[in-house]
């Protein structure tokens, strides 16, 4: 025991004194330009609260993206410029078209699913009565990593030959239905289609809680008043519901793209990109840390960014509308 | 006047009545059905973790519940401060890591976005707006893009030419080099959640100070943070529940390092070399699951209102 907190005490110690100092710091300089007056304060004070920020962004992400750019037209040590080269390979090699094919499915049918899953729940969760545990239990997997959950539905994904006991849940279902499951992962192309179902348990809380909150900010005026007019059902939620909630339901769709297009977790968790499943994200990761072509990596990146730009277009123009309005 | 409403009133009521009642029993089914299909994967994984190695491989894991045989070992073992099938002192030292490396990198990001957003929320200067955008602009670059200079950055530094713009950093490896990272990456969406939050507190408030001859720093004390709390609750639940569950910052920047790796980091490696250890890694995977989730449901009913404010009226 004691050797462990030998080991471990300093840890905590080094914690608590980043913390402190940092608070310190923050704590002086705020006193110090606290006490400036006049027609210098308002340019201190902008230096002070945006400046940590601004620096850390710029040496963070601006810095990077723009050095990945530039690395994306060159070859795979860095040193000399190669075109397009990287690009002409990404969207022609044979095997990375199942990597790009892989990434337009999880485009198209994960954030979709997610989200309109998330909706319908939102709608019930609207309807019931009381709803904390039942609405917990389908936010928790949130809370979870994808490594966690990868592990977790090994459990229900797992294989065993015929000849042994099958201890995976999906195995033994499709067991005792009568006919012998196919190793899931190992499946192409069911086990993409397998791990976005692992993406969508872990997603669709999210979506439910934002979309249950946008719900429920929806006047209840307006839904009487239109329950009156004799709308109820389908006609209630095409004519009423959902155009109220429209804004946050794109807004979660974006969030989702966004997340989808990052995913590496579940795919380097569960089958590391193997088994025909990965998809530009994992990809990435391998072709940078393991192959070590920075050039195709960087690529790959690009390409990510690219696809994410509608999303990142139709997010600013919304956010200004709002802006204006408020 | 009055007389319309009392007629429509007990006719809405009833109409209502009658579509919640029918509608609320039906609800209530279907929510409550997916709710334990969405459970049930993760209850496999916690009654795998109580029961014996032998029996996890030769039945599945719910004959826990048709033929209950608990055993604390699993747990037991993990958290023993022996060596635990190749690893010294079990998880324990990984749990303190997960803490050390997330504890701080959810306090520096909050601490420095509320400081942005209050600014370009309220001390507006010229191009603070193109500002704004340009921070939200960056949520959507992918972190990939940005691991490989980072990670050079702080072996080697920046330089152009001979001229050395910011010298070699020497933290890859330490618990700064997982902290600055965390900090960098969750600045954008930090940014934009409070400001969200902060641009819509009351602009009375500010001006009223502002008259009274506070300093901007004495507002932003006084004010904006008291105010903040259930925005700034809210990025806490994200961050914590981010960098606690990260692998991909963690794996580049630890660069494999013992005494530093994180939970579920160490938890992924495990999925390899323990691969025939199930007993010790479901115990390890719920470990990792339980500080989350406790984080999470003690935070939850911050969670929408601090999100949402702002974007949902």
């Amino acid at each position: 025991m004691s050797t462990f907190w030998k080991d471990n005490l300093p840890k905590l110690g080094q914690m608590s004194a980043a913390i402190a100092l940092f608070l310190a710091v923050l704590a002086v300089i705020f006193f110090i330009a606290g006490r400036a007056n006049g027609k210098k304060q308002r340019p201190i004070a902008i230096v002070v609260f945006l400046g940590p920020a601004l620096i850390l962004l710029l040496f963070g992400l601006l810095g990077p993206a723009i050095r990945t750019f530039l690395l994306s037209f060159k070859g795979s040590a860095s040193k000399h410029w190669v075109g397009f080269n990287n690009y002409h390979w990404l969207f022609t090699d044979p095997s990375m078209r199942i990597v790009l094919r892989n990434t337009v499915f999880w485009i198209l049918l994960t954030p979709i699913v997610t989200t309109a899953l998330g909706l319908l729940l939102a709608i019930l969760l609207d309807r019931m009565r009381r709803e904390s545990i039942a609405k917990s239990l389908i936010f928790m997997p949130m809370a979870i990593s994808f490594v966690g959950a990868s592990i977790v539905w090994e459990f229900v994904y797992k294989f065993a030959n015929p000849d042994q006991p099958q201890v995976g849940l999906m195995s033994s279902i499709a067991h005792h239905l009568g006919f012998e499951p196919p190793n899931w992962l190992l499946t192409q192309p069911l086990n993409t289609f397998l791990l976005m179902v692992v993406f969508i348990w872990s997603q669709t809380g999210f979506a439910m809680v934002i979309l249950s909150a946008a719900i429920k900010a929806v006047p209840a005026d307006i839904m009487e008043a239109s329950a009156l007019d004799g709308a109820h059902g389908w006609r209630l939620f095409r004519g009423i519901t959902f155009p109220m909630v429209r804004s946050t339901f794109i807004v979660v769709l974006a969030t989702m793209v966004v997340a989808t297009l990052k995913l590496f977790d579940i795919v380097r968790a569960s089958t590391g990109g193997n088994f025909g499943t990965s998809v530009l994200a994992n990809e990435m990761y391998s072709e940078t840390f393991i192959r070590y072509d920075a050039g195709r990596g960087a690529a790959m990146a690009i390409v990510l960014f690219i696809l994410v730009i509608p999303v990142l277009v139709y997010n600013i123009i919304n956010l200004r509308r709002e802006r204006t309005i408020a | 006047m009055s007389l319309l409403t009392r007629n429509k009133a007990p006719k809405l009521a009833e109409h209502n009545a009658g579509r919640k009642l029918f509608g609320s029993r039906a609800a209530t089914i279907i929510v409550w059905i997916v709710a334990v299909v969405w459970t049930i994967p993760t209850l496999g994984l916690f009654a795998t973790s109580f029961r014996p190695k032998v029996e996890i491989s030769e039945t599945g894991w719910w004959n826990l519940f048709l033929h209950p045989h608990f055993t604390f070992a699993n747990y037991s073992a993990i958290f023993s401060t022996s060596t635990v099938s190749g690893i010294p002192n079990g998880i324990m030292p990984y749990v303190i890591n997960s803490f050390v490396i997330t504890i701080p990198a959810v306090i520096f990001p909050i601490t420095i976005a509320t400081m942005a957003a209050y600014c370009l929320a309220w001390v507006k200067f010229r191009g603070s707006d193109l500002v704004f955008y340009g921070i939200f602009a960056l949520q959507i670059v992918p972190i990939q893009v940005a691991l490989v200079p980072l990670l050079n950055l702080f072996t080697g530094g920046v330089h152009i030419g001979s001229f050395t713009l910011v010298p070699a950093l020497h933290i890859a490896g330490k618990f700064l080099g997982i902290w600055v990272p965390h900090t960098m990456f969750a600045l954008p969406l930090a940014i934009y959640l409070l400001h969200n939050f902060i641009s819509s507190l009351p602009r009375d408030l500010m001006e009223a100070a502002n008259v009274d001859g506070a300093s901007h720093f004495t507002v932003f004390r006084r004010i904006v943070l008291p105010l903040s709390v259930p925005a700034i609750a809210a990025f806490t639940i994200f961050q914590f529940l981010w960098v606690w569950n990260d692998l991909l910052v963690a794996l580049t920047f630890t660069g494999g390092t013992e005494g530093i790796d994180p939970l579920n980091n160490k938890l992924a490696g495990l999925a390899g070399t323990w691969g025939s250890h199930w007993e010790l890694l479901t115990s390890s995977a719920f470990i990792t699951i339980l500080v989350p989730l406790v984080v999470f449901f003690s935070l939850q009913r911050y969670f929408v209102r601090g999100l949402l404010s702002g974007s949902v009226k």
